[in-house]
């Protein structure tokens, strides 16, 4: 069943190889295991800033994530497909240009056609530009690895990403404002009790430690995950 | 002076990492020692001393709205502010192309040592975030932009100094076992922000 | 071709250059007219905002025609530069770095039922990046009618919440000068004591939690904008109808 290596084609756009099933269980792994094995936020330490800045409630971490997820998609594809092509010396520059580019043509698109979607969105576009997931994974895996796989990774990784964004999102509305995407949820009869909102949990400070207790959580239930000193 | 202002303002007033949390990543990943943390930290700051400046120079004669009039007339209306991120970004990365040859050059152990997050100093967000905040600040000549580029990344060398000193005393201490080594760094970042937002808002 | 030769480099980096160059110019000057509509348009539906006037954009330009009877060009002595359109001709963002001398301050008289209203543009920095907005005045030229605010890049949850009708109504019924006849503007403040904002005399409404630099930025642009339009505010009638 396996096709024999061609070695007349032109190595840059196409090798013929064997054939993986498109769902294999390797490929289910890309997947997968960016949402806790090799979460992105709590493993690879790669998206923080974005992590602590956009947070603050549920909305915008919500619209982010998707954000993310198809940037990564096409980015790790396009450069996939150029992955044969690219000079070392300047990969970087190469990177960046790529998801710099789609970024600002999405911006422009959005401006003229669908202008109050581009307006919440437009605070986002730096901050995935650098995001560092985005061009981590390119370097980590896009450039040495297959069209399909680098997608799956793409949309992996920004999904694990936005687990750990919706999860740190959901408790700092939550606390900060008694609010869960924008509606509250905490009744008024627990405000007249004295409770107040803890307005520490809007400031970025309180998403470091609210996702360094999310790591002892996920490190306790993954010891695979603990650090050897 | 001036210059001095504009530098203690940029290492402890507006500190890329404990006012702006920019640059998170590589504070967090790299600062298991103190040696590898120094090496980034002056690695940030040659990088933002040089493209800061040129981002100043590229941004006045080059993207502003009206940047284009030495030109001519006819090249005052020309607007590419569009390009401000592309360009920053450009040059942003060669610098950090060229830093990434001269490391592994000359101190192939640190360049080992800081993996990705070396060629990852070009999507730092308190890179790029020094050229934005420029672009916005509007300094008045380009020795300003230069004193805040350089200011913006001792205050990043200070921040993660101070953050790999504590990790390397905490080795010995007894932490819980899943909160060890990045757990626990978090929150100690968390702690220390929380310390400097004593300095937010001080007029200097 | 050896990929890492400078021959392949340069080239790549050539091409790469040349088509990302084409394709980003391509799509920002084809879509221009239609991205500069949004913008007017958008503008247009904020000035009419402050006045209490909600539309979507489609219908904002009549409106706008309707309700807008004054496009002014002030100069900082409080004259009319009648040369320069104060809608499409001033672009604050600009304008705010030249010299006071030299600088246009627009000004938009609306003319509801039969009220007249002042809006006066509004630019200044938030946290991370611009804000700015529109503030109408009542025919005393001293009590708030409406306020409008909007930002590039303050932080969503944060900063961001001074697009907030919630916030902006906070500043329906204050005064912007004080007794004494001293323009004093808008404080946002964390120390007002008054949630509510029921005390319309205090020139301050309560701030933003987490959003003192961006409620700062607020209080700076109104105090900063508005002292270029003494002349005009302090003017009676009867000046005002000299000048036009």
């Amino acid at each position: 069943m396996s096709k024999p290596k061609s070695t007349k084609k032109p190595a840059i756009f196409f090798v013929a190889k064997e054939r993986e099933p498109l769902f294999s269980k390797k490929n289910r792994g890309l997947l997968k295991d960016p949402l806790d094995d090799n979460n992105p936020i709590t493993v690879q330490v790669l998206g923080i800033c974005s992590a602590l800045a956009i947070t603050v409630q549920l909305k915008p971490a919500v619209v982010m994530t998707l954000s993310v997820i198809a940037v990564m998609a096409a980015s790790n594809v396009i450069v996939s497909i150029l992955r044969n092509a690219i000079p070392n010396r300047i990969r970087i520059i190469v990177q960046l240009v790529v998801v710099a580019s789609m970024v600002i043509l999405v911006d422009q698109v959005l401006r003229a056609y669908a202008y109050d979607v581009s307006k919440q969105l437009s605070i986002f576009i730096g901050l995935i530009i650098t995001n560092c997931i985005v061009m981590g994974r390119l370097e980590a895996f896009a450039l040495g690895n297959g069209v399909w796989k680098s997608f799956l990774d793409g949309v992996g990784n920004a999904a694990g990403y936005g687990f750990m964004l919706i999860l740190v999102a959901f408790f700092r509305e939550l606390f900060g404002s008694g609010k869960l995407y924008g509606y509250q949820v905490i009744p008024d009869s627990i405000y007249e009790m004295g409770y107040e909102n803890n307005g520490l949990m809007l400031l970025s400070p309180m998403a470091l430690i609210t996702l360094g207790i999310i790591i002892w959580v996920q490190r306790a239930r993954n010891r695979k995950l603990i650090e050897k000193n | 002076m001036d210059f001095v202002n504009l530098f203690v303002k940029s290492i402890f007033i507006e500190n890329m990492i404990f006012a702006y949390f920019l640059g998170m990543c590589s504070y967090l990943a790299v600062s298991k020692t103190v040696k590898t943390a120094v090496g980034l930290g002056f690695a940030v700051i040659f990088v933002l001393s040089i493209t800061v400046p040129i981002n100043y120079l590229l941004d006045n004669y080059l993207l502003k709205p009206g940047a284009m009039s030495w030109l001519g007339e006819d090249y005052a209306a020309l607007d590419l502010s569009f390009l401000s991120f592309i360009m920053f970004i450009a040059v942003i990365a060669s610098m950090v192309q060229l830093v990434e040859m001269i490391v592994e050059k000359f101190a192939p152990a640190l360049y080992g040592a800081l993996g990705i997050f070396l060629p990852l100093i070009a999507v730092n967000c308190a890179i790029l975030g020094g050229s934005l905040f420029m672009q916005q600040k509007s300094f008045a000549s380009i020795g300003e932009s230069a004193v805040y580029g350089f200011g913006s990344g001792v205050g990043w060398l200070l921040a993660i100094l101070a953050i790999a000193a504590i990790r390397e005393k905490i080795a010995y201490s007894n932490v819980p076992a899943p909160l060890r080594g990045l757990g626990i760094t978090f929150i100690i970042t968390g702690l220390m922000a929380i310390g400097f937002m004593s300095f937010m808002g001080i007029k200097l | 071709m050896n990929r890492d030769s400078n021959a392949y480099t340069f080239g790549f980096a050539a091409a790469m250059v040349l088509v990302v160059a084409s394709v980003l110019a391509f799509t920002a000057s084809s879509l221009k007219d239609l991205q500069s509509e949004n913008v007017r348009k958008e503008k247009m539906q904020n000035i009419l905002s402050t006045i209490g006037i909600e539309t979507d954009r489609e219908g904002a330009e009549k409106l706008f025609n309707n309700y807008i009877v004054e496009q002014l060009a002030l100069r900082n002595d409080g004259s009319v530069d009648e040369t320069v359109d104060a809608f499409s001709d001033i672009k604050l963002a600009i304008e705010v770095k030249k010299d006071a001398k030299t600088q246009r301050f627009p000004l938009y008289v609306a003319a509801v039922d039969s009220a007249t209203y002042y809006i006066v543009p509004l630019r200044g920095s938030g946290l991370w990046d611009a804000i700015w907005g529109y503030i109408a005045l009542d025919e005393d030229r001293n009590t708030i009618k409406g306020a409008v605010f909007d930002h590039k890049g303050e932080t969503a949850g944060l900063g961001a919440e001074i697009t907030q009708q919630w916030f902006m109504d906070r500043f329906v019924g204050e005064k912007i000068f004080n007794t004494s006849g001293d323009l004093v503007g808008i404080s946002v403040s964390k120390t007002n004591n008054d949630p509510n904002d029921t005390d319309k005399d205090d020139h301050e409404v309560d701030a933003i939690s987490g959003a003192t630099i961006t409620g700062d930025g607020v209080s700076d642009m109104i105090i900063e904008r508005l002292q270029h339009y003494l002349p005009y505010l302090k003017a009676t009638p009867a000046d005002l109808a000299y000048n036009n």
